[in-house]
């Protein structure tokens, strides 16, 4: 087990170097260096400029020399000083922009995974063993809503029933005393009492997918004859059917972790946007229309990531429940 | 009996009596045949098709369609509410569809505009009218439009179906001239990225081996990407200054970039089941090129499976390019999109105000929606043979 671990990690670092390599190539493609309108910016508020300070911060990131120079001192940067660049609009380093609004981004995922699953599991089951009753066309309704309807317009949606007949603003994942306050228990009860809307919104869009996967897989699973020989043998229809079949009609679902975390990160960034959330969304978007791309590669590097990181663990797990998998390596 | 006569009797039977219990026609249909049979028990799917038909026939002429000049600011019509259309009068009697005469009154203090309708008099709604000036298809110049009031009601009195924005202009217009931009861009992207998705799936289920697992992996690569994020990225790095059609076919580029690894997948499935078939086999033993191979004998029998695909992915194209210019890093005003008529809905103020600027979503929502139940339907056509 151990040695498949350690497997998964080494094919796991090509895939992270070309992930550092796309992010950088889309940092470098507006025109312009930053340093350069970083000095523009400085005169124009009338500050005097420290050439020397310039001078160092253009020796750090190797502006001005090739690209190649250029990627390598970033990296270098990342792995040895956890340095990610220096964001220009905001004058911090992109490390101290970035954490809270990734963790934010990371707990709605996780949230909107494990509701969606809460939702589609059981729902998906019933569907599948009460084939073409109401309650099945129903969710097939539903389903379709999922599919038809993006997040970020429910959040439209839900943003103009809240403000109109609610008197809510729904927007943003904290209340206003703890915006930027250092983070407490109080904290993160404020975290709870907000963050299941956009949670639930995620969820929404994605379940659809996951309740179709549950009841299709189910469906070609319950007439093999390994059912039928447990039915044979006198097993109750719930023990059976939740023993059995459910198992392995579920995993393809976490086999795909990856996938539907990445699913979910783009629905996040989009409804983010909307609802204004201290998410990685917002942050990006502005980091991109004012052209700040240390900090706009930085977050997409890091999007990327975690997404790998997910299929990892998801590939951990399932070698751990199907012994095929490990063996075959 | 002519064999024409012949033709029409064998079309004409199986309408009647189902598909499993079928007659004789089964075993002579051609393949189209029988799955136009199986598409026409998918009844959503049959629907949607009607659907998709008008709102790509309202892209096509939406000058035609739309009642008013898409970018003409009304200044008199702000934030108007939906116009109601009646049948029926106020006594109960049913007349040709007409509108009542407005009286709009703003609240000073909300800003609200209420719309009462005052029963007296009515405009009856005209078909064929004159209206603004434009091309049709970019030849004939013309100013008959599809329906609208008598020219004078229509600018004293107006009728928005869809109401009005903070501009005054008129919504249903703008809806109809971003089915332009928002439909084409889903096709032509779905397009593009057939096109790469053919060529190296097609290789890497044909040929197999190492260029497989090469490709597979480039394929999984670009699938851990969020595409959101990357899509933001990559249209962050159009130039601002590009012309919309410039802007246009950057970002369908951009889509088709992700898109094609959906096609490829099921290009290469499809290869890797038919590589195997006796026909293929039979086919090489006659001498047959490997190009004639692919192009006379495989292609054909998985065309249904791409188009299927195809019908299936174009949703996703749609809502890309609308997420993407409803946060305004894909097409900007004065371009008409879907996804560039939400922006208005960003604006708090204005959502509250007039909750119609929410229509453009809702073309999007019935559009993706159709596109689904159609390609469901067509996968199940797909394999007429299966039963």
């Amino acid at each position: 087990m151990l040695g498949y671990i350690i497997r998964r990690v080494l094919i796991m670092i090509p895939t992270l170097i070309l992930i550092s390599i796309i992010s950088f190539t889309a940092l470098l493609l507006p025109p312009g260096d930053y340093l350069t309108s970083y000095a523009a910016q400085l005169r124009q508020q009338g500050e005097s400029i420290d050439q020397e300070a310039i001078d160092s911060l253009r020796e750090r990131y190797g502006l001005g020399q090739p690209v190649y120079v250029q990627y390598i001192k970033w990296v270098q940067g990342i792995v040895t000083r956890g340095d990610w660049g220096q964001s220009m609009e905001w004058q911090r380093p992109v490390r101290d922009l970035i954490g809270q609004a990734l963790g934010l981004t990371v707990v709605l995922a996780v949230f909107s995974l494990l509701v969606s699953w809460l939702i589609a599991i059981p729902m998906g089951v019933y569907s599948a063993t009460h084939q073409y009753s109401l309650p099945d066309y129903l969710m097939t309704i539903f389903s379709f809503l999922g599919v038809g309807v993006p997040a970020f317009l429910w959040a439209l949606i839900i943003m103009y029933f809240a403000q109109t007949k609610l008197g809510l603003n729904v927007g943003g994942l904290f209340s206003q005393q703890y915006l930027s306050a250092p983070w407490s228990w109080d904290k993160v009860v404020d975290l709870l009492k907000h963050i299941w809307i956009p949670g639930l919104i995620v969820a929404l869009e994605n379940t659809a997918g996951d309740l179709r996967t549950t009841r299709a897989n189910l469906l070609d699973e319950v007439n093999k004859p390994y059912v039928e020989l447990a039915r044979a043998k006198g097993l109750s229809e719930g023990r059976l059917l939740w023993k059995y079949p459910v198992r392995v009609a579920l995993n393809p679902f976490f086999s795909t972790v990856g996938w539907s975390l990445a699913n979910r990160i783009s629905s996040i960034t989009l409804m983010s946007v909307v609802l204004s959330l201290q998410t990685t969304g917002p942050l990006q978007l502005r980091a991109l229309t004012s052209q700040d791309m240390y900090l706009a590669g930085t977050i997409l590097l890091l999007l990327s990531t975690l997404t790998v990181i997910g299929t990892l663990v998801s590939d951990v797990l399932l070698a751990w429940v199907d012994p095929r998998i490990r063996l075959e390596g | 009996m002519t064999s024409v006569d012949q033709a029409k009797q064998v079309e004409k039977a199986p309408a009647e009596d189902d598909l499993q219990s079928g007659g004789e026609q089964i075993y002579v249909a051609p393949p189209w045949k029988l799955m136009w049979w199986r598409f026409r028990k998918h009844r959503m799917a049959l629907i949607s098709a009607v659907v998709l038909i008008l709102a790509y026939f309202v892209a096509i002429f939406c000058e035609f369609v739309a009642p008013y000049d898409p970018n003409q600011a009304m200044l008199q019509f702000k934030q108007v509410p939906p116009t109601m259309i009646h049948i029926r009068d106020a006594q109960g009697q049913f007349h040709w569809p007409f509108v009542y005469q407005h009286t709009r009154t703003m609240d000073p203090q909300t800003l609200q505009i209420t719309s009462v309708e005052d029963t007296s008099t009515r405009y009856p709604i005209q078909l064929l009218v004159h209206g603004f000036e434009y091309k049709l298809l970019g030849l004939w110049t013309t100013d008959i439009h599809l329906f609208g009031l008598s020219p004078a009601a229509q600018d004293q009195q107006g009728e928005f179906i869809f109401g009005t924005d903070r501009l005054g202009r008129d919504m249903f217009s703008r809806v109809c001239y971003g089915a332009r931009l928002s439909l084409s861009m889903g096709m032509v992207s779905v397009f593009l990225s057939l096109a790469l998705g053919v060529v190296l799936g097609g290789i890497s289920g044909y040929y197999g081996g190492r260029v497989d697992i090469l490709i597979q992996r480039v394929i999984e690569f670009i699938r851990t990407i969020p595409t959101i994020p990357l899509y933001m990225t990559l249209s962050a790095a159009l130039p601002r200054d590009w012309s919309i059609i410039r802007i246009y076919f950057g970002i369908t580029m951009i889509i088709a970039l992700v898109g094609w690894t959906f096609m490829a997948r099921v290009v290469r499935g499809r290869f890797l089941a038919m590589r195997e078939e006796d026909f293929v086999l039979a086919a090489r033993l006659n001498g047959s090129g490997e190009m004639r191979i692919i192009l006379r004998h495989m292609l054909p029998s998985f065309l249904s499976y791409i188009i299927a695909a195809l019908t299936l992915n174009i949703p996703n194209m749609i809502l890309a390019e609308t997420g993407l210019s409803f946060i305004g890093l894909g097409l900007r005003p004065p371009a008409i999109s879907w996804g560039v008529l939400l922006q208005e809905a960003m604006n708090l103020r204005s959502l509250v105000l007039s909750p119609w600027v929410l229509v453009p979503g809702f073309a999007v929502v019935i559009s993706v929606l159709a596109f689904n139940f159609v390609g469901d339907g067509l996968r199940d056509a797909a394999d007429p043979y299966a039963r």
